[in-house]
């Protein structure tokens, strides 16, 4: 029952897969208010690519051929966002421009907190799987007895 | 009377063999829920055991261009598509709810075929003692 071991694999890549999305999401909350010294320097908001794994990386079929069940999901890369960057008139500011202006970073908040529940429930989902997964398994252990 | 394994143990074998590989399909769709661009898949379960059942009383192929259909227990079964609901924007066609549901669906269809395998063998046992 090999299937079941990859049912594992394939719960711990979505998880991981998750976990990079919470870390960009509390990194873009975290800096939502950060400054930069240049508009070049300012933080601007991140987020993780997910693509699916190759069958071949996690684990493969019944046959260990290709046509297998996928290997889970797999971060690609973390992308920055394109959006442009606020700018807040602040001429008091020390890292305000000749006209005033201070360039903030292009964090919504609004977005980063919905990213930030739905990473937490794709979490939990795939924490249940494992966990439904792993009763299969110690179940199939008492074959017999 | 001589024990014959197979037809002892039936199709459960199979069946459990078939409830774990439906297991790793619908994790992998519940892991690539927020990819985008993924379609959800899923096996045709009652299909393939039906095939795989029946193999006793198959339908023969007596010409080289009769093509057989049955499932031999080894092969990976084909997967295939499932239509979403309510498809999203980014073109994936993972819906969790449904997917969770069938999860846990499969891992209790996959417990009862455990007990079915299960009862086969103690029945075995006790006969074997033959206490």
């Amino acid at each position: 029952m090999m299937s079941l071991f990859n049912v594992l694999n394939i719960a711990s890549t979505g998880m991981n897969a998750q976990t990079v999305r919470l870390n960009t999401t509390a990194s873009n909350i975290a800096n939502a208010d950060s400054v930069g010294s240049s508009v070049d320097k300012t933080y601007r908001a991140r987020q993780p690519v997910f693509a699916v794994q190759a069958p071949g990386l996690a684990g493969s079929g019944m046959s260990g051929d290709d046509k297998g069940a996928g290997g889970g999901v797999n971060v690609l890369g973390i992308v920055e966002s394109n959006a442009p960057l606020q700018m807040r008139y602040q001429p008091d500011h020390p890292a305000a421009d000749e006209k005033g202006y201070v360039a903030y970073p292009n964090v919504n908040i609004v977005e980063e907190m919905a990213n930030m529940m739905s990473s937490s429930r794709s979490f939990e989902t795939n924490v249940e799987v494992a966990n439904s997964a792993k009763q299969m398994l110690q179940r199939l252990l008492t074959l017999g007895q | 009377m001589p024990i014959n394994f197979q037809t002892a143990v039936g199709v459960h074998e199979q069946a459990l063999k078939l409830r774990s590989y439906r297991a790793e399909v619908l994790a992998n769709n519940i892991a690539n829920a927020d990819t985008p661009g993924y379609k959800a898949k899923d096996i045709d379960f009652k299909g393939i055991l039906e095939s795989a059942h029946s193999s006793s009383d198959k339908m023969r192929t007596t010409n080289s261009k009769h093509m057989g259909g049955d499932y031999d227990g080894g092969a990976s079964p084909e997967l295939l598509f499932s239509n979403p609901e309510q498809p999203s924007a980014d073109g994936n066609t993972v819906e969790v709810h449904k997917e969770k549901a069938e999860y846990l669906r499969n891992s209790l269809e996959f417990q009862t075929s455990f007990r079915f395998l299960n009862g086969k063998f103690k029945g075995m046992k006790s006969a074997l003692r033959g206490e």
